[in-house]
């Protein structure tokens, strides 16, 4: 016992260190262009956290979590823009909803396994698209879906980058925290059980279907909580923001970052949105930089970030030691 | 205590099991052997609902079982060491432990009594402690073997599936884990249903044994006649076989 409370107190000291972190970031940026870009980061690491429980613990491939995302931004804008609702409410509502319709779709779906997982991910991920921009009268078209209310609570209304930094990152540590939780249970050794054999696992008694039906309608709602903040947040959603290239970016920020670790999907995040920024002089071909960083990245840090990154280290530290020796 | 009549389980168009009948009671080990293709893993893979059975019953302690979803199987105290240990290799042997105990931990006993059952594991297997820490996959074979079975302990089965628990290991491996089905059997009481290709170690051990050809019970009995049967041996133990240019 006193083994699994002492590994939950190291837990809870990253976690603590990393909402300080996460806490004191803004001053740095001194309100500048940066702090925008790090409400994007909360937004992006709150969708990696969500598809690395998918994909990083049960190994369950999805090419269509833009879709979970671009449906809860645009139910919850038309819910409030266009009926009025309370933004709050609406959330929650949409965030049941898309639980509901990716609980009814995993089923059939996530019997596939692999390639063929990944070609029907990709297809709901396609028809939802196609969906956002056909529903002219709902969605607004290709030309976007505006005037969606800013959140609000208790009198303060989140319209600047400042407090939707905090509202954003509040949530992510939330999660976070309850991903970490659920990671660290019975439940994450289950999905990790099926990553690495199904079979093994069924006959430990883990209800296989059913946990990765059940891992797929949490990521999705998550997912579908991150597209409402987006949508309160940006005043304005496009089909753009939700296709397939977007789907590959989530699955490449949580390969990048680490599979199988929460902070790796924080790192992750944060490079795949900071990047765009330091190569604007690529321009459209960003999506080329991602590819080769993908390459390179399964090539060289197949661990992700999370892992390659303190490797890296050791191994410096390690030559610098022996080259020190070797000058004695 | 379990009792399967004449269950059929297909792969596919492929008939893998053919009427088949066995039964095994309370406390007792019974070994099926034959060759390789007879339907051996089949038969442990219908009773833990893996692969079920098409047709047939599967009766455990007086309820039919077959139909049931292979973690009801396990909820009920049925649990398998599946062939080639299959444990989870990046887990670390500790969690592949823990693990066993899946569904325990929604029971009503708490966590010491799993915490109890862990350390009765490392008492089982001293070696599985030393390595606790570390990655099972980064085990050696009979490590992994012990692994695989102590998971399948921390579940509390009555009825034990072990598939093959010798393959690939080295004698004094083979015989540790051998002496270990035994201890278990006289210290807890639990059921085995060994499934062997060392037919030989097998039938000395086991109290009753199943001979499968494709699919079929060709022979069944008492262990220590299935030992002496001539049959037996010239098939499966070795003796008096004769080659070609021989006969």
């Amino acid at each position: 016992m006193t083994k699994s409370r002492s590994f939950l107190k190291h837990e809870m000291v990253k976690f603590i260190l990393f909402t300080i972190l996460i806490l004191f970031l803004p001053l740095a940026f001194k309100g500048g262009y940066l702090l925008n870009v790090f409400v994007f980061v909360g937004i992006h690491t709150l969708l990696a956290v969500a598809l690395n429980l998918l994909l990083g613990y049960a190994g369950q491939i999805s090419l269509g979590h833009a879709a979970f995302f671009g449906l809860g931004a645009y139910a919850s804008g038309i819910l409030t823009a266009t009926h009025g609702q309370n933004p709050w409410l609406a959330m929650a509502v949409v965030a049941a909803a898309v639980g509901t319709l990716a609980f009814i779709i995993g089923f059939p779906i996530l019997k596939l396994k692999g390639h063929y997982l990944a070609m029907a991910t990709l297809g709901f991920g396609i028809i939802v698209y196609i969906a956002f921009n056909e529903a002219v009268e709902l969605t607004g078209g290709p030309s976007g879906f505006s005037g969606i209310p800013n959140l609000s609570l208790g009198g303060v209304s989140f319209d600047t980058d400042f407090k939707n930094y905090y509202l954003i990152w509040g949530m992510t540590l939330v999660t976070i925290l309850l991903s970490l939780n659920l990671v660290n249970s019975r439940i994450g050794r289950g999905l990790r059980a099926i990553h690495d054999s199904e079979v093994a696992a069924r006959v430990m008694g883990v209800n296989v279907r059913f946990l990765k039906v059940q891992i797929f309608a949490l990521s999705a709602v998550i997912s579908s909580i991150a597209g409402s903040l987006y949508a309160h947040t940006m005043t304005f959603v496009s089909p753009t923001s939700f296709g397939f290239n977007f789907s590959v970016e989530l699955v490449t920020m949580v390969i990048i970052g680490g599979l199988g670790s929460i902070y790796g999907s924080f790192l992750g995040a944060a490079l795949l949105t900071l990047l765009p920024e330091i190569l604007r002089a690529f321009q459209d071909y960003d999506i080329v930089v991602y590819g080769l960083l993908l390459i390179f990245m399964t090539m060289f840090m197949p661990g992700g970030l999370v892992r390659g990154i303190p490797a890296l280290v050791g191994r410096i530290v390690m030559r610098s030691g022996a080259g020190s020796k070797a000058d004695a | 205590m379990l009792k399967i009549k004449n269950i059929n389980t297909f792969y596919g168009k492929v008939h893998a099991l053919k009427n088949i009948s066995i039964h095994l009671k309370q406390g007792e080990i019974v070994t099926l052997i034959g060759a390789n293709g007879a339907g051996k893993t089949t038969i442990l893979n219908s009773i833990s609902a893996v692969t079920p059975p098409a047709t047939g019953q599967i009766h455990f302690d007086d309820q039919d079982i077959a139909g049931l979803g292979p973690d009801r199987i396990v909820k009920l105290g049925i649990c398998q060491v599946p062939e080639g240990r299959q444990v989870f290799k990046p887990l670390s042997v500790e969690d592949n432990l823990e693990l066993g105990a899946y569904l325990r931990y929604r029971g009503r006993e708490g966590r010491s009594a799993i915490r109890k059952d862990l350390d009765d594991m490392y008492a089982l297997f001293p070696r599985l402690h030393e390595r606790r820490k570390q990655a099972a996959g980064t085990l050696s074979g009979g490590e992994q073997q012990m692994l695989a079975m102590g998971r399948a302990l921390m579940a509390r089965p009555r009825l034990l599936l072990l598939d093959e628990p010798s393959m690939g290991l080295a004698p004094l491996v083979v015989q540790e884990i051998f002496r270990v089905i035994e201890q278990l059997r006289s210290e807890r009481g639990t059921t085995v249903l060994l499934v062997e290709q060392n037919a030989k170690a097998a039938l000395k051990m086991a109290d009753r044994g199943y001979v499968l050809e494709t699919g079929k019970v060709v022979l069944e009995g008492v262990a220590s006649e299935l030992l002496e049967n001539k049959e037996v041996q010239r098939a499966y133990l070795g003796k008096d076989k004769k080659e070609i240019w021989e006969r």
